[in-house]
């Protein structure tokens, strides 16, 4: 069990940034999720936590110690890597059985032939025996133990993978986008999975991936990073209902969150579309872009309207697309009753709750909203 | 009752008229099968097949180079062979050979290519300096080492003399003079061993190398043992195969260094075929010797063939 710290992390590859100073705390015991869109960086941190890869400057601490100049096999950290990295000659059992092999046995007792006879030697694979059968035991790959993975399906490949990373009870672990190569009903499976694992042995959990759904299923934080840095972090409800950054909130939710475009007047009003919100903010004047959850857009009545262009049933819910007259603007609404759906070509007007009104500063920085006004703005408001 | 029978008497019709071209097709598939194996088929005949058929049928013969006709000898040529001295100082100097220098090459090779592959920069300078010798000629490089290895005025006894220890007539010495061409031919083979390496030690993933690290495996060796040598499985399988293959081939170097000598140390299957059959033009009698050449070189095939049927490959 393990916390970790990393402090001003930067990282090059051939002159390209591809870390830009990461500062950032693990906490014993926590799920966190790396999250973020390819090239971001998220991998290229997790193995400088792993130690597969020198940072060119910073430092990463686990438990308080500085493990720069620690090899990545004493960190006593486990990694699952995407492609799982079993070792195709050896079988499942035996792949388990690597770690606490290199650990437990002496140089001498490893060798092939001389090895099996010296004294204890027997004793230790015993021991080794025992503990693989009881990890075999949890993750449900008895049967699997002498195949190799050569035999085994990429579910099955994945859970050795993960038994090879537990059974020597590391102080954390990592993990490189795992479910990945899945296919999609087995990925959702396996995140159950993985979450309930870490329910279970309470150990700090790293976990890198771009796919914002699994971030947001699993893990007790998320940390957002985009474009070699971090952006922000949080748990899965702040990180999704208040994103600190337009990046963040369009990375995280699917369908993405709705950009409208929108300006600040002079007293702090904020005008959407032409219509002004019952909003304020100490913002100067400007333009300012406007975001709303798909869920939160209310269909039916309102100072909006658009024109139904695309519907995307999915049976317990449906994504209608409205195109906004005028705006040359697209934008989607969640529809939880899917019985009553409207016709395509057929205008709709709609409106938002104001609590569900994000709004951001053409840089993508949040602005902070005033709190006195949570109205329903149904009505244009009167100017 | 009778018109059902009818209608299935009529059905039956059209259904077994429409099965009847079905053979016909399926038979003019098989000939466009056959029609595009011939051509292989033909060069195989020809060019393989056919000449070892050949051979064999030589090795029953009393047939002389040259010579107008020629009898049916049965097995007498092997027992001449088997009853030959000769034979058998080659067989077991051939087999020698093969011994020395297919672990030497192979080790050679796996050390050189681990070399370079860990090396940073250069390595494509120590891939050509170490694959030249396969690319000279042979005979011409044996040339090379007549005069490396002469007894007087060559480099190897210049640098022995260096170092205080006394020169060697290595080639003209019996029991050295075997082993100076093993270490020739394992200095030829290396560099193509280890370029076959090389290309085995690319498709290592290198994921592997760092679950390992991860795994706990901290030094080289242990590296070496869980993932590069089990990986190299089918590469080494192949490699050991070919070079067993051309060791059991060694002609050229015997031929220009040392034509078997000195007393026979150095007579090697090839090299006694040879002179069977083209300074003694004894035809039938090479042919044999080259029979006795092929099983070997069959047998080391089969071994090659088994062992990947085992699982040298993964997937």
């Amino acid at each position: 069990m393990a916390q970790i710290e990393l402090s001003a992390i930067r990282k090059s590859f051939d002159g390209t940034d591809v870390l830009k100073g990461i500062d950032f705390r693990i906490e014993d015991g926590e799920f966190i999720s790396l999250v973020g869109p390819s090239g971001c960086g998220k991998s290229t941190l997790l193995r400088i936590i792993a130690g597969l890869e020198p940072q060119n400057s910073g430092e990463v601490r686990i438990d308080g110690h500085s493990v720069d100049a620690v090899r990545p096999s004493a960190r006593n950290l486990a990694m699952v890597f995407q492609s799982y990295a079993l070792y195709p000659h050896l079988s499942t059992f035996d792949n388990i059985a690597v770690p606490l092999r290199m650990r437990r046995l002496s140089a001498i007792e490893r060798l092939p032939l001389l090895g099996p006879l010296l004294p204890g030697r027997r004793a230790k694979e015993r021991a080794i025996r025992a503990d693989i059968t009881a990890i075999a035991e949890q993750l449900d790959i008895a049967p699997l133990l002498r195949r190799k993975p050569g035999q085994l399906s990429g579910g099955q490949r994945q859970r050795v993978a993960v038994g090879r990373a537990m059974v020597r009870e590391p102080r954390a672990f990592l993990f490189d986008e795992p479910l990945s190569n899945l296919d999609a009903k087995l990925r959702v499976h396996m995140r159950a999975e993985l979450a309930e694992l870490h329910r279970r042995l309470e150990a700090t959990f790293v976990y890198v991936t771009h796919d914002q759904a699994e971030a947001m299923t699993m893990s007790s934080r998320i940390a957002v990073m985009m474009g070699g840095e971090l952006i922000q972090a949080g748990t899965p409800a702040q990180i999704y209902n208040d994103p600190g950054d337009i990046r963040v909130a369009e990375f995280i939710g699917s369908p993405k969150i709705n950009i409208l475009p929108g300006r600040i007047r002079k007293d702090g009003g904020i005008d959407v579309l032409g219509t002004a919100l019952r909003l304020a903010c100490n913002a100067t004047a400007g333009d300012c872009r406007v975001g709303v959850r798909p869920e939160r857009i209310e269909l039916g009545a309102g100072p909006f309207s658009g024109s139904v262009v695309h519907l995307e049933n999915l049976g317990a819910e449906a994504f209608v697309h409205l195109a906004i007259e005028g705006a040359g603007l697209r934008l989607i609404a969640r529809l939880a009753d899917v019985r009553h759906l409207p016709a395509m070509g057929s205008t709709l007007a709609f409106g938002f709750a104001s609590d569900a009104v994000r709004v951001f500063d053409p840089a993508g920085k949040r602005i902070e909203l005033r709190a006195e006004q949570a109205e329903r703005i149904r009505e244009p408001a009167h100017v | 009752m009778s018109d059902g029978s009818m209608t299935i008497d009529a059905a039956i019709v059209p259904a077994a008229a429409a099965r009847r071209p079905l053979p016909a097709h399926g038979s003019r598939r098989a000939y466009a099968a056959y029609a595009l194996v011939t051509p292989a088929a033909a060069l195989m005949l020809v060019m393989l097949l056919g000449p070892l058929a050949g051979v064999i049928a030589l090795s029953f013969t009393d047939y002389q180079l040259g010579a107008p006709h020629f009898s049916w000898i049965g097995l007498a040529n092997y027992q001449d062979l088997f009853a030959d001295k000769v034979f058998w100082t080659a067989l077991r100097n051939t087999l020698t050979y093969v011994v020395v220098v297919v672990p030497g090459a192979v080790i050679a090779g796996l050390a050189i290519a681990l070399l370079i592959q860990s090396g940073t920069s250069l390595r494509s300078l120590y891939r050509t300096i170490y694959f030249l010798p396969v690319m000279a000629t042979l005979i011409a490089m044996a040339v090379v080492w007549e005069f490396m290895l002469h007894p007087q005025f060559g480099l190897v006894n210049g640098l022995l003399r260096g170092a205080g220890l006394p020169a060697f007539a290595w080639l003209q010495d019996r029991n050295t003079a075997l082993y100076a061409l093993c270490a020739i031919g394992i200095w030829q083979a290396v560099g193509f061993n280890m370029v076959l390496f090389l290309a085995g030690l690319v498709s290592i993933p290198k994921q592997l190398y760092e679950a390992a690290e991860i795994d706990g495996a901290s030094s080289g060796w242990a590296r070496f043992r869980l993932v590069t040598w089990p990986m190299l499985g089918p590469v080494t399988t192949f490699v050991v195969v070919i070079s067993g293959i051309r060791s059991f081939q060694v002609f050229d170097t015997v031929h220009v260094l040392t034509k078997g000598g000195p007393s026979k140390s150095t007579e090697v299957l090839i090299h006694t075929m040879y002179t069977e059959g083209f300074e003694f033009f004894r035809s039938g009698y090479a042919a044999a010797i080259t029979v006795v050449f092929l099983v070997f070189v069959l047998a080391l095939t089969l071994i090659k063939s088994r062992l990947a049927d085992r699982g040298v490959h993964y997937t």
